[in-house]
């Protein structure tokens, strides 16, 4: 086969960005910035015209990595799902890098900043890599890194809370590696390969054989469970509030909106790659899946709605969305895990929108973060105070926004599948009630006009004009955009989510 | 014929500010930047004597168990339901395990046609007769790309945690223990003298000779990261700064990753677009032999002295 | 539950009950220190299991002695490799996760994380 030049592509976004890692430590923290900025856009054009190239040819492909053909050597592979996830997370980071970059220069060490930058480059390194590799081995490498950065992007904000969330992120993520790790060996004990298609060979030929299912079971549950306690599904989510709460608005917006949607889409890879959706299907796995996902939904949108600080409100919202996308893979169709999908992308874009907008709140009141000193602070900040509106509304679910899109293709999924409609329908219809209860407390709270003297010296409240941070404010017009495009055009995005999940088996 | 300048109108010109500045006699942007003063910490001794009030209160309250019949019933429940989790987890890990194929035998899943082929044609394929450096950095060469960088990250995060601004050094404790080095043990730097030089040339051989035998990048790394402790200890930091200073590990570090991942994305880039290698593998068995993989060893060797050597200070003193 | 095959492979069941066991710690443990303990048993056996994996009964070593290259000659190389990758990686996180351990101690006095956590929430300095 012919390769064109366009094919080598992905190859090149992962080594561009894990090599931009080592540069950035030799970098002064300026030129690391730009360094930084730089690669996202570079990955994103890739990824961009990697895309537009499936799209033409209307396929998927195989890029070995090597000299060596499939069960022996390693690959990547390239299809239209992969390519426009790569782009869409190249965007949601792009744009958080920039939103928190005020942020940044104000809170972070000097001296500490380029590491920050190296933290990021091999974060998009190791989610681009997920999304490409072909190979469960990899993958764990991947994961690992993925890991490792997320956690230096928890703890380089260094205060009591960062260092206690970071420790209980890493000890959720080493018992969820373990368990990958040895679900990976299990499986790699029963077939000999550690590549996906060559290991969805083997299985295929077990399970109709039906030898070693015992075994087969134990290593889809550990590879299972191992993910969704790495991605903080409902249980393990006991760091969550704290590192998105603490930590700097740019790691908080993208360890929320990429960092576990980086292992959800992995999940979804070895539901469909590795061991194939029918046996899943059949297995109690994707009950538990259902279950812990309602779980979540509701207890996340209920501490949610307990929460006095907004962004561990936020927080504990993502713990809600994560409950969400795992009811989808528990619905056990291919709608359910499409809507999945769609709801990794809106909740991407809408919950770094949120994180954002809400760093602007607090920046015009003097860098409180509690409700109630944050009341009226939707005059100050106008535009912040538009842009957490509209992701409030998003998250809702109402019309015109991403997460009413999301919601109704949870309805369609639930619709055909007899017995979990009834549990779906209900889960969802209280969950958005929740959610409007805390989301438009806090929309009320930031336009509720405040009493007294508007700009005493104690309060730190400050008017913020539109194009005072121009940086911001850009960001936040595209991510309302980015909302809007996922709200109103979702047609083909849908298409294309269901073209590439339907090449992946 | 120009002008000549009165004084007044030339001090107030740039390259005159600009020559001051250069003999240091004055801030150009003296007055003219604001600047912010760096904020001191300091804590009252009021504050530190209610904090460690309040931790003691957290103790009492915590680990108090004669008195709190809630937190005594809780731990034991507590120590219950580990022991019936980790037995559960055992049965379930144990029912997976009993019907795995029997260990041991050759016709075992396992042992199917990729093993066979890296065995049959791992020399004349890579050119290395250890059969697995030749998997992990030919066949497999990927996966080694992402573990090297998860090293360097490590070191990256450990830097974050525990790399100190200079200016505080002076006040802390550990500053002492730099002082006070090198101890002097006369023992101790009599066998470092002669065990280093010993142990560096060692750690070097295993690097070399990851592809004819036993060995790697890895493992030579480690060696030689033990080799530069070892001195190090014996030393002291003033000895080990002339030769290792936080900037030669960035630079060698980011010299052998940008080495390595430049090497490696030759070889995909070729392989992927079938082109043939003009790397030559030489005859197997010698030491300039098997490809790229005598080079990535190196590469991986650097990063991991690097890597352990770092780990070392940043734990015994946080800073180079 | 087949145990005659589970006495025969009895290495394997021993890597298992080392998992659980340090999977436990690292869940359980309220010691910081004790929970890095933890993690690296059920490391250490995850390598385990791939070694035996890998072992062949009467094979040797995959470097190549003398020319042989037979199957028959040389256990599986691919757990070794994968053993090797992995032992890096953990050498990574348990440095990282000693160094946490360090700063919190260092800042708290303490190396259990339920008070480290209660310390917090009081709004510890």
């Amino acid at each position: 086969m012919k390769m064109e030049f366009v094919h080598n592509l992905p190859l090149f976004c992962i080594i561009l960005t894990l090599f931009s890692g080592p540069c950035s430590m030799i970098l002064s923290a300026k030129k690391a910035r730009i360094l930084n900025l730089f690669v996202i856009t570079a990955v994103g054009v890739m990824s961009l015209l990697v895309l537009l190239q499936v799209c033409i040819s209307g396929g998927y492909y195989v890029y070995m990595m090597g000299h060596f053909p499939a069960p022996w050597g390693n690959e990547i592979r390239v299809g239209p799902l992969e390519a426009f996830m790569a782009l869409f997370f190249c965007i949601v980071m792009l744009l958080s890098m920039v939103g928190g970059a005020a942020q940044r220069k104000l809170k972070l060490a000097e001296s500490k900043e380029n590491l920050y930058y190296v933290m990021v480059n091999l974060l998009l390194s190791s989610l681009i890599a997920l999304i490409y590799t072909n190979d469960l081995f990899t993958a764990y490498v991947f994961v690992e890194i993925n890991t490792i950065s997320a956690c230096g992007m928890i703890m380089i904000k260094q205060n009591g809370h960062t260092l206690e969330a970071a420790t209980r992120y890493m000890i959720m993520s080493l018992l969820g590696s373990g368990l990958l790790l040895l679900g990976i060996c299990f499986l790699y004990g029963l077939t000999g390969h550690l590549l996906m298609s060559n290991i969805k060979e083997s299985v295929a030929v077990m399970a109709a054989a039906g030898t070693y299912h015992a075994p087969l079971m134990v290593a889809v549950g550990l590879m299972c469970v191992g993910l969704a306690i790495k991605s903080a599904l409902f249980p393990f989510h006991s760091w969550l509030p704290d590192a998105y709460g603490y930590s700097l608005v740019s790691s908080a917006a993208i360890l929320s909106s990429l960092v576990s949607k980086g292992y959800i889409f992995l999940l979804i890879k070895i539901f469909y790659r590795v061991i194939g959706f029918d046996i899943i299907c059949n297995s109690k796995i994707i009950n538990i899946f259902f279950v812990f996902g309602i779980a979540g939904m509701m207890f996340g949108s209920i501490s949610a709605a307990k929460e006095l600080n907004i962004r561990r409100m936020i927080a504990f919202s993502s713990v809600a969305q994560i409950g969400y996308i795992y009811m989808g893979f528990g619905l056990g169709t291919t709608l359910g895990v499409l809507a999945s999908i769609y709801h990794i992308l809106s909740h991407a874009a809408t919950k770094s929108l949120l994180f954002v907008s809400a760093s602007g709140l607090s920046e015009s009141s003097g860098r409180k973060k509690e409700l109630v000193k944050l009341t009226g602070a939707g005059y100050r900040n106008p535009l912040a105070g538009i842009a957490f509106t509209v992701g409030a509304l998003s998250m809702i679910g109402f019309p015109l926004f991403s997460g009413f899109i999301s919601k109704i293709l949870f309805a369609q999924a639930a619709v055909n599948q007899a017995e979990k409609m009834l549990p779906t329908l209900i889960a969802l219809a209280l969950s958005t009630i929740l959610n409007v209860i805390y989301f438009m407390r806090a929309v009320l709270t930031i336009y509720t006009p405040q009493k007294g003297a508007l700009a005493t010296d104690e309060s730190g409240y400050v008017r913020i004009r539109m194009g005072e941070d121009p940086g911001k404010s850009v960001v936040l017009i595209c991510f309302m955009l980015l909302n809007l495009v996922l709200g109103l055009m979702s047609q083909p995005i849908v298409e294309l989510c269901s073209r590439g999940l339907g090449m992946f088996s | 014929m120009s002008k000549r300048v009165p004084k007044e109108r030339y001090e107030k010109t740039r390259s005159y500010r600009f020559k001051q500045w250069l003999a240091g006699t004055k801030d150009p942007f003296l007055d003219n930047v604001e600047m912010k003063p760096q904020k001191e910490i300091h804590e009252p001794e009021k504050l530190v004597h209610e904090h460690e009030l309040q931790h003691l209160q957290i103790v009492e309250k915590a680990y108090d168990l004669e008195h709190n019949a809630q937190i005594r019933l809780f731990q034991k429940l507590y120590n219950v339901f580990s022991v019936i989790f980790c037995l559960s987890l055992v049965f379930i890990l144990l029912v997976g395990v009993s019907y795995l194929p029997q260990y041991g035998r050759e016709d075992n899943p396992v042992n199917n046609e990729v093993s066979a082929r890296y065995i049959e044609q791992g020399l004349q394929e890579t050119g290395a007769v250890n059969i697995v450096t030749g998997m992990i950095l030919d066949y497999r060469a990927f996966d080694t790309l992402g573990e090297s960088h998860v090293l360097f990250l490590a070191t990256c995060t450990v830097l974050i945690l525990l790399r100190k601004d200079k200016k505080k050094k002076q006040e802390t404790a550990e500053y002492n223990d730099r002082i006070y080095e090198p101890k002097n043990d006369v023992i101790l730097q009599t066998v470092a003298r002669v065990l280093v030089p010993f142990i560096e040339i060692f750690g070097i051989y295993v690097i070399l000779g990851g592809h004819l035998g036993p060995g790697g990048g890895f493992s030579g790394g480690a060696i030689c990261g033990a080799g530069l402790i070892l001195y190090l200890n014996a030393f002291g930091f003033v000895k080990t700064e002339r030769f290792f200073t936080g900037k030669t590990y960035k630079c060698m570090c980011f010299g052998a990753l940008a080495c390595y991942s430049l090497a490696k994305t030759y070889s995909f880039f070729t392989g992927a677009n079938h082109i043939e290698s003009v790397i030559p593998l030489g005859t197997p068995g010698a030491i300039l032999s098997s490809g790229l993989i005598l080079i990535l060893d190196i590469c991986v060797g650097f990063v991991v002295a690097g890597t352990m050597y770092t780990f070392y200070v940043m734990f015994r003193k946080g800073g180079y | 539950m087949d145990f005659g095959n589970l006495f025969a492979n009895y290495q394997e069941a021993a890597a298992m009950i080392l998992f659980a066991l340090g999977f436990s710690n690292l869940l359980l443990q309220k010691n910081l220190i004790k929970k890095i303990i933890g993690f690296n048993i059920m490391d250490s056996s995850v390598y385990l299991f791939l070694a035996l994996k890998g072992y062949i009964k009467g094979h040797k070593a995959a470097i190549v002695v003398d020319g042989i290259q037979s199957v028959n000659a040389y256990i599986n190389p691919i757990p070794s490799g994968l053993v090797l990758t992995g032992i890096v990686v953990s050498v990574s996180v348990t440095a990282l996760m000693l160094s946490l351990t360090i700063r919190l101690y260092h800042r708290y006095h303490t190396l259990d994380i339920d008070q480290i956590t209660l310390e917090v929430k009081k709004g510890g300095y």
